[in-house]
């Protein structure tokens, strides 16, 4: 370079050391709190992990046992994971454990030929001989996006009807806190049946989470609204109403910043319940047959009497994933609690 | 809930001395509806017909005859012909008012929900819904009373040690596994202790709330038999109920103990037991009852749950069948009872908690 003389220009070593310093700042800054705030709140850390595992195991499955060759010659089967619909696997291959497990072979009344390779079928095969590990690896995505269609509905939901109840009052406060009331005590669940059993038609997942979102938004709403009603008495929310600005800049320049530790924890709540009302609802046999979900596989178990038959990687496998879920999303709403509540800090 | 209708009492509350000089029947009226006890059964109301509508109106909506689908799936059930379907389901239409003009239907509807009557059921015609769910409901709230009280006295037993400073420290270990329970469904814990008690231990039965074979009857031998049959469906709702009564009389410990007055009792040399007891446990306790209003619904929706997965025959495994026959006046019937019960239960919470709680006032103050 013509010009790396100059006085304003660094050699090598001093770019490095104030690169080296730049991200020590940022480190101390940026980086070292939040590993200083996980120590603290290590509920959030921890959920935040378990959903983390949960999900790269999925698409590690989904990407990784794809690539394994199909189980049948079935030209209809693009890859093992379409082994997930009822006779997905060769028929012959029913009620397998997995093929990991050594010791409990008696179950499936092998033939010594046919006994399975190591990757044959890891989480066994069901009475219908699907791959129980398709079956899951297409149902975790299926439950969790209900949960996040539900959840980001009701509280978008929830978030709008609180801040006209809350801020502009009157009348519309008076509606909608009355419509919340109600819709606390009303059972979500229930009233889903009657909507679903009448409907005639299976909801597919995202319409499973939609009617969810009918029936949930009224918790964040309630939630949100709590908030807000503190939040508007706040002096800094006076000084912006004074000084002219529009209600929709309030709302959003000077409420939301501090309203989103309490969105993120409604959400989170919104997200669990809707999970558990839609594994409910499936079990109860309202689901959508064709769509393996955590919860049709639920209702598969109870149907085929799984448990007296012994074949316990049926429902281990996806109690484990559900568990795994709502600990997972628990432990964040904790997590969250500590956030948005510092009261709590001297608490826990 | 408490506090919302607080607000509304005294915004709707007008001053008494104004209402004073006005007429008697007036200052009846704004008295009456200003009564919070007035106000509390009056959303009740509103709660029970609200959930009523939305039933029945959504399905309307959505223009499906439950009748003749019903008449439809049986017919192709039995391969019978499909000529003279329409026939009978106009006639069945005709017996159970589903001709009429929808204003006068709906009428029928809540004046029939007022005298708590919900027809019959269309898979097993000649029987009443309400015979149904009276058989059912007795196991339900058998199941339901025992494991609510049980959770109850063991969750704010433990979630008082959890919170009390001076406990030994390894209980708060047990802080962790009890938050996880809580977070399980019922219906996952079932199936876990189903596996473990009743297949692999054999010790207990996994199905019915009675042997088959052995007839109702009040004797020492079947009372026995119907205990060991609920155990397993009352530690699946217990073990998760206990940690929701856990988390909030913990939370009630903390803040009890940050009080002034615990500092007076510590300062007057009272024993530890005492205090822990007669100042912490007291005044914690009472805000656990407003929890149980809470715990209603979700105790009452998963018990539906993990009633069928035990085939235990209360108002859940009830639900289940008619969900499976698609017999719509029983699913409606069920799913009001439980409605109106939740909602009686709530109200009921509300009303007793001033008369236990003599912080809390409804009062004109």
């Amino acid at each position: 370079m013509a010009r790396a003389t100059g006085t304003r220009n660094l050699t090598m070593g001093t770019r490095a050391r104030l690169a080296r310093r730049r991200w020590g700042v940022f480190y101390q800054e940026r980086v070292e709190p939040i590993f200083l705030y996980g120590r603290r709140n290590p509920s959030l850390i921890v959920g935040l992990a378990m959903l983390g595992t949960l999900l790269l195991f999925t698409i590690i499955g989904l990407f990784g046992y794809a690539q394994l060759e199909p189980h049948t010659n079935d030209p209809s089967q693009n890859s093992r994971l379409d082994a997930f619909v009822s006779g997905g696997a060769p028929v012959g291959d029913k009620r397998l454990p997995p093929s990991w497990c050594t010791w409990c072979e008696d179950i499936a009344e092998l033939e010594g030929d046919k006994k399975p390779t190591l990757f044959q079928y890891p989480m066994g095969t069901d009475t219908q001989s699907r791959d129980l590990l398709a079956t899951n690896l297409r149902g975790i995505p299926l439950t969790l996006g209900t949960g996040l269609i539900a959840g980001l509905l009701s509280v978008g939901i929830g978030t709008v009807t609180a801040f006209v109840a809350a801020y502009y009052r009157g009348l519309p406060d008076v509606a909608i806190r009355l419509l919340t009331d109600v819709g606390i005590s009303i059972p979500g669940l229930l009233v889903l049946i009657i909507i679903r059993i009448q409907l005639g038609t299976e909801l597919l997942w995202w319409q499973l989470g939609a009617g969810l979102a009918a029936v949930g938004w009224v918790f964040s709403s309630r939630t949100v609204r709590s908030q807000v009603l503190v939040l508007r008495e706040q002096p800094y929310v006076e000084i912006a109403r004074q000084s002219g600005m529009s209600g929709l800049a309030i709302i959003f320049r000077e409420m939301m910043p501090n309203l989103i530790p309490y969105i993120t924890a409604s959400f989170v709540a919104s997200v669990a319940g809707a999970i558990l009302a839609s594994i409910g609802l499936e079990a109860l046999g309202l689901g959508d047959f064709s769509s393996p979900s955590l919860g049709m596989t639920v209702y598969w178990v109870i149907q085929f009497g799984a448990i007296t038959l012994g074949m316990w990687w049926w429902w281990l496998f996806p109690l484990i994933f559900i568990v795994i879920i709502f600990v997972s999303l628990f432990l964040i709403s904790a997590g969250l609690d500590e956030w948005s509540n510092p009261r709590l800090r001297r608490q826990v | 809930m408490g506090d919302d209708s607080l607000a509304t009492s005294s915004n709707s509350r007008r001053n008494p001395a104004l209402t004073g000089r006005q007429n008697p029947v007036l200052t009846f009226i704004s008295a009456f509806f200003g009564n919070f006890i007035v106000q509390r059964f009056l959303l009740f109301l509103l709660t029970v017909w609200v959930a009523a509508t939305v039933i029945f109106i959504l399905p309307r909506l959505t223009g499906q005859d439950p009748v003749k689908e019903k008449l439809l799936l049986e017919a192709q059930r039995g391969g019978s012909v499909q000529a003279g379907m329409n026939e009978m389901a106009q006639e069945y239409s005709a017996r159970l008012g589903l001709d009429l003009p929808i204003q006068e239907q709906y009428i029928n509807y809540i004046t029939d929900l007022a005298r708590l009557d919900f027809g019959y059921s269309i898979a097993y015609f000649p029987r009443t819904v309400n015979e149904i769910i009276l058989d059912s409901i007795v196991w339900s709230i058998g199941l339901m009373t025992v494991t609510l009280f049980l959770a109850f006295v063991l969750g704010t037993g433990a979630g008082a040690l959890l919170g009390w400073s001076r406990s030994p420290g390894w209980l708060s270990y047990a802080f962790m596994p009890l938050l996880t329970l809580s977070a399980i469904p019922q219906y996952m814990l079932g199936l876990v202790l189903m596996f473990i008690f009743a297949i692999i231990l054999n010790w207990l039965p996994f199905f019915g709330a009675y042997s088959p074979g052995n007839l109702p009857e009040w004797s020492l031998g079947f009372v026995l038999d119907v205990l060991r049959h609920a155990i397993l469906p009352a530690l699946a709702i217990l073990f998760s109920a206990v940690g929701f009564w856990a988390i909030g009389m913990r939370g009630m410990m903390v803040n009890t103990q940050g009080e002034d007055f615990m500092i007076q009792a510590d300062a007057k040399g009272l024993n530890g037991t005492r205090i822990f007891v007669r100042y912490a446990i007291r005044n914690a306790l009472l805000p656990q009852v407003t929890g149980l209003a809470i715990s209603f619904g979700t105790l009452l929706t998963g018990a539906v749950l993990v009633e069928v997965l035990f085939q235990y025959p209360g108002l859940g495994n009830t639900l289940f069948y008619a969900i499976r026959v698609s017999d719509f006046f029983q699913i409606t019937g069920i799913v009001m009872t439980i409605i109106i019960s939740l909602a009686m239960a709530t109200m009921i919470v509300d009303l007793v908690y001033p008369l236990i709680d003599p912080r809390v006032k409804y009062t004109q103050s």
